[in-house]
This record gives C-alpha cells, structure tokens and sequence, in this order.
C-alpha cells in the first residue's frame, strides 16, 4: 500500500499548489499512473478520499489517466507493447528491451476556483 | 525544526484565515493549472539530501529489501559478527512494529537504530534522514538500511543509498524475480539465500539466475548461506570493495 503515502503527495502538492494560485477551491485532479509504474490506480482513488478529508482537496474529483507500457529493442529496433516491466524484447527475445514508457507517476494538471 | 524536510511544522495544517477587508469577491471562474510534478518529487529531493550527507562522510549505504523472512537481519547479524575488527557499521532497522530486530543487531555491539513504520509499508528518505541523526557518520564504513519486509513498496522509494541489495531465500521459488520485476529492476546485487537448503527443495536455481537476468540484465548475483557459511566470503568481497571505492 505504498499507494497511501504516494496519494498523501498528491494531497499535498494539490494544496500547495492551489495556495501558490491564490485559489479558492480545488475542483480536479489529473495525475497520470503507469502500467510500469508498480502503482495500483484502484488504491490511489481508494486512498483519496481518506488522504484529502478536512482537506482543501476534500470534494475534489481525481482523475487518472492509464499510461501503457511500452519498449524499444536495441538488438531488433522494433517497439512492443508491455503490460509487466522486462528487458526481454517479446518480438525477438533478446535481453535488450529499452522502457519507453510506462514508468510515470505525476501529477499534471489540475482545475481550481 | 528540521531544515530539510521543515516536519516541524505540521504539513496538513489548513491556513484559512479571516479576511481583512469586505468588499464583494468577483464572481470566480476555474482555471486549469499545469504542473507536470512527479510524486515521488519531495522523496526524492530528500533523497538527494540523505545522499549528499553519505558521501561526505565517504561511507558505503546498503538498502536491503527482501519479503519477510528471507533472511536480511540474519545475513546483518552474521556480517556484523564476522567483519567487526575489519569495518565499522551502523544499521537502520525498519519494520512496522517491535524492536526485535534492532535487539539483534545491538546484540553484535553496533550502533542500531529501530524504525517503526506503524501501518507503513516501506522506508521513506525522511524516516532515513532522522533515523541516521542517532549516528556519528564520519566514524562509519557502512550504513546497512534494513527495509520492512515486502518486495513491492520500497521498490519506488530511493533512500539516498548507494545501491538496493534484494535479499531471496530458495524457499521462496524461483520466478520471484518475474513476479515483483520493479524489485528486482531496482537491485544492483541479488543474495540468494539460505542455500544450505537446496538439497531438500525443488528449487532450480539456474532457472532463478536467469529470471533475475530477464528484469535485470546487469544484477550481480551471490549465492549464500548466513547459516551455514557458504558464500560468505564473497558477500564480504563485495562490501570491502563498495567501501574501498568510497575511500578513492
């Protein structure tokens, strides 16, 4: 549940930003999760909720965005779809697969009053 | 008050305060910030700060991870043991509850200090920052950070260390690796553990190497037992080198 603590970031850097902007309230939050990323986006939502009550954030909605896996091959120059982190190319099956993306986790936008 | 990470004052704190004037606040619309931060920013800037702190006083920083049980305090105590008149260690012990572990490693007669994550899962760089303020660093070779037990979480959280040590006993199964790739990814040495036990497993040890290499191509790998002795002396091989390149 490491999940928690990277939600409680979330939290915090949504409430920082919004008194940097002077702004009211927090409507929305973007952040992007990737496939790669080791990050369950169910835990994230779950652990919102709790991480932003009493909060300038409680009521804001969370959105994330799913960033696919994806991997270059040094040996076949071919780029692959992945679903778990590997350095085994699936086209040729060498040991030489580049992480592209996949890996993200950040926090991108968000909507404020 | 602490500079770094300023936890003194308390982070969740809501500053709304009375307004001084009464006009009427014009009618607000929303507005899209963009911000483009990673999550791990604030971890990471600690991290950084940790990691400063480490290589001025020239010392080697291990991160040991492993899931529970594997035998990380077991390959501390017997280390801590067998190279005490060669190096001098300090060991954060990280666990969600008890001072078991740290009662062990006191037991070697090297300087120890517990961290209770309560219901946390992993090791953060700011627990790591005030653990190693009960240490006087200039007087160490090496920083041992024990993690709590768990092959997921503390994958995605640097400590400052100079390279994670993933920890798998046989009696784990071989396609660990497979299973928890962003662990083994983050590892720069592999100890495979508790080899004294093979003969009474189905455990294909080849077979787990080449996993390793599937995630991780450039792990270092050393099979060992802390019970019986075997392969010990390369472990240590590995420190005293690690140590000697800090001293250069």
């Amino acid at each position: 549940m490491h999940e928690l603590s990277l939600t409680q970031s979330i939290v915090e850097l949504a409430i920082e930003y919004a008194r940097r902007e002077q702004a009211a309230a927090i409507r929305s939050i973007t952040v992007e999760i990737g496939a790669l990323s080791g990050v369950l986006a169910d835990a994230v939502e779950f652990a919102f909720d709790v991480c932003s009550k009493g909060t300038m954030a409680e009521g804001a909605s969370l959105e994330i965005v799913h960033i696919s896996g994806r991997g270059r091959c040094l040996e076949c120059h071919e780029e692959s779809e992945l679903e778990t982190l590997t350095y085994t190319c699936p086209l040729c099956g060498s040991l030489a697969l580049e992480t592209v993306q996949g890996q993200e986790m950040k926090f991108t936008e968000m909507e404020v009053d | 008050m602490c500079i770094d990470c300023g936890c003194s004052t308390d982070p969740g704190h809501d500053h709304r305060h009375a307004h001084a004037h009464d006009h009427e606040h014009e009618e607000k619309t929303s507005r899209t910030i963009r911000i483009e931060e990673d999550l791990l920013a604030k971890n990471n800037r600690l991290a950084a700060n940790n990691r400063a702190r480490f290589a001025a006083a020239q010392l080697l920083v291990l991160n040991l991870v492993s899931s529970p049980g594997s035998g990380k305090t077991s390959i501390l105590e017997r280390t801590l043991t067998d190279l005490k008149d060669k190096l001098d260690f300090a060991v954060l012990e990280g666990d969600q509850q008890t001072s078991n572990d740290a009662d062990r490693i006191a037991a070697t007669g090297m300087p120890v200090k517990q961290i209770n994550t309560g219901t946390g899962c992993h090791l953060d760089a700011h627990m790591v920052g005030h653990g190693v303020e009960n240490f006087k660093l200039q007087g160490i070779d090496i920083l041992m950070i024990e993690n709590v037990g768990n092959l997921v979480c503390p994958a995605s959280f640097d400590l400052g260390e100079d390279h994670k040590v993933v920890v798998l006993s046989v009696t784990e199964g071989e396609d660990k690796p497979l299973k928890y790739p962003q662990m083994f990814q983050a590892a720069d040495l592999l100890l495979i553990n508790k080899i004294d036990l093979l003969p009474y497993l189905r455990f294909d040890l080849e077979q787990c190497k080449s996993f390793a290499r599937q995630v991780n191509p450039l792990v270092e790998i050393i099979e060992l037992s802390c019970h019986s002795g075997e392969g010990m002396t390369a472990w240590y091989d590995w420190l005293t080198q690690g140590v000697d390149r800090k001293r250069r």
